[in-house]
């Protein structure tokens, strides 16, 4: 029987940390892509960053929809025509030491005609009154190109060594 | 490699329907994941329900978690005939829903699902079948509407081992 749960790529950030986490030819002979990423940011000052991400290089055609809980109540909020699209809070350089966030993202269809929505999953516990983040995205590129390229990328910083990600190809035959 | 995430069914429609009945789903697996990309024929938002084993007695429940972009709520219904998974209006729709241990006979069905649309809300649930009969079939429907052509429903079987 095929392995129809195949893992694409891996990547790993080494000393000296990275500004992206990126996939590049991603082969389109897979339904969908998940992505699962662990991830801690070197931004200084503050407890979290924002982790984004973007599809082939494009820096137009993003929105999403967002619920998050903080640990004492929830919210919600959007944003339409942007430049990415949230992939998840990661911990900063204030954040408990040793400390990453774990982020699962699912892109049906990703090699298809259509634009492209996620589905979007991130956690971020940091043992912390206030600063604890659980949040639920929908995504969308508004775009029928087959996705390629997807790049993880810190909202300030860099992601700090040990931060991995792994992408999956899922196929349905 | 053995594979442990196996397709067991996936469905295009060709023309809308009222409903998607993935049948005959072996008792093989461990848990079920079944990934729904589409949309409805209404241009509205609509309600998509899922019923197992084509049981239409009140033996569902559920609970939601969502937001809309402005503000956050959560809801529950209980003692319904199908149980509701998640929202769907436009194209961008994504529902990605788990069903645990559905092959089981002692134990009622839980499944975990998350409901997405960019354009107007993101959403987990978690529903029950007060059944312990295991799953041999999945009906998706909507309210007051079908399922637009080009919906596309997949089903997966997970396997612990």
């Amino acid at each position: 029987m095929p392995n129809t749960f195949v893992k694409i790529a891996s990547v790993t950030v080494g000393a000296g940390g990275a500004s992206t986490m990126s996939f590049t030819s991603i082969p389109s002979t897979y339904t969908d892509l998940l992505v699962k990423f662990s991830a801690r940011s070197s931004q200084t000052g503050t407890d979290n960053s924002q982790a984004n991400l973007t599809f082939n290089s494009s820096s137009s055609g993003y929105s999403d929809r967002l619920l998050y809980g903080r640990g004492s109540s929830a919210s919600s909020a959007s944003s339409a025509t942007s430049y990415i699209t949230w992939a998840g809070i990661v911990p900063a350089a204030n954040a408990t030491a040793n400390t990453f966030s774990n982020s699962e993202i699912y892109v049906p269809n990703y090699a298809g005609s259509t634009n492209k929505s996620l589905s979007s999953d991130n956690v971020e516990e940091n043992n912390s009154a206030t600063d604890n983040f659980l949040t639920l995205l929908a995504g969308l590129w508004s775009n029928t190109s087959a996705i390629t390229t997807l790049t993880l990328t810190c909202n300030g910083g860099n992601f700090v060594q040990y931060s991995t990600a792994t992408l999956y190809g899922i196929k349905n035959s | 490699m053995a594979s442990t995430y196996t397709p067991i069914a996936t469905t295009t429609l060709g023309s809308a329907a009222a409903t998607i009945t993935l049948s005959s789903i072996p008792s093989t697996y461990t848990d079920l994941v079944m990934v729904f990309r589409g949309n409805n024929d209404a241009g509205a938002n609509r309600a998509g329900y899922i019923r197992f084993n084509s049981d239409s007695g009140t033996n569902y429940s559920y609970t939601l978690l969502q937001g809309d972009g402005s503000s956050a709520g959560s809801g529950r219904d209980s003692n319904i005939a199908q149980s509701f998974f998640a929202n769907v209006l436009g194209a961008d729709t994504v529902a990605i829903t788990q069903i645990m241990n559905y092959a089981n006979t002692t134990t009622n069905k839980t499944f975990l699902s998350r409901g997405n649309s960019a354009s107007t809300v993101t959403q987990a649930i978690v529903g029950l079948w007060r059944s312990t009969s295991a799953i041999n079939s999945i009906t998706l429907s909507l309210n007051a509407s079908n399922y637009a052509s080009g919906t596309n429903v997949t089903l997966y079987g997970v396997k612990s081992a």
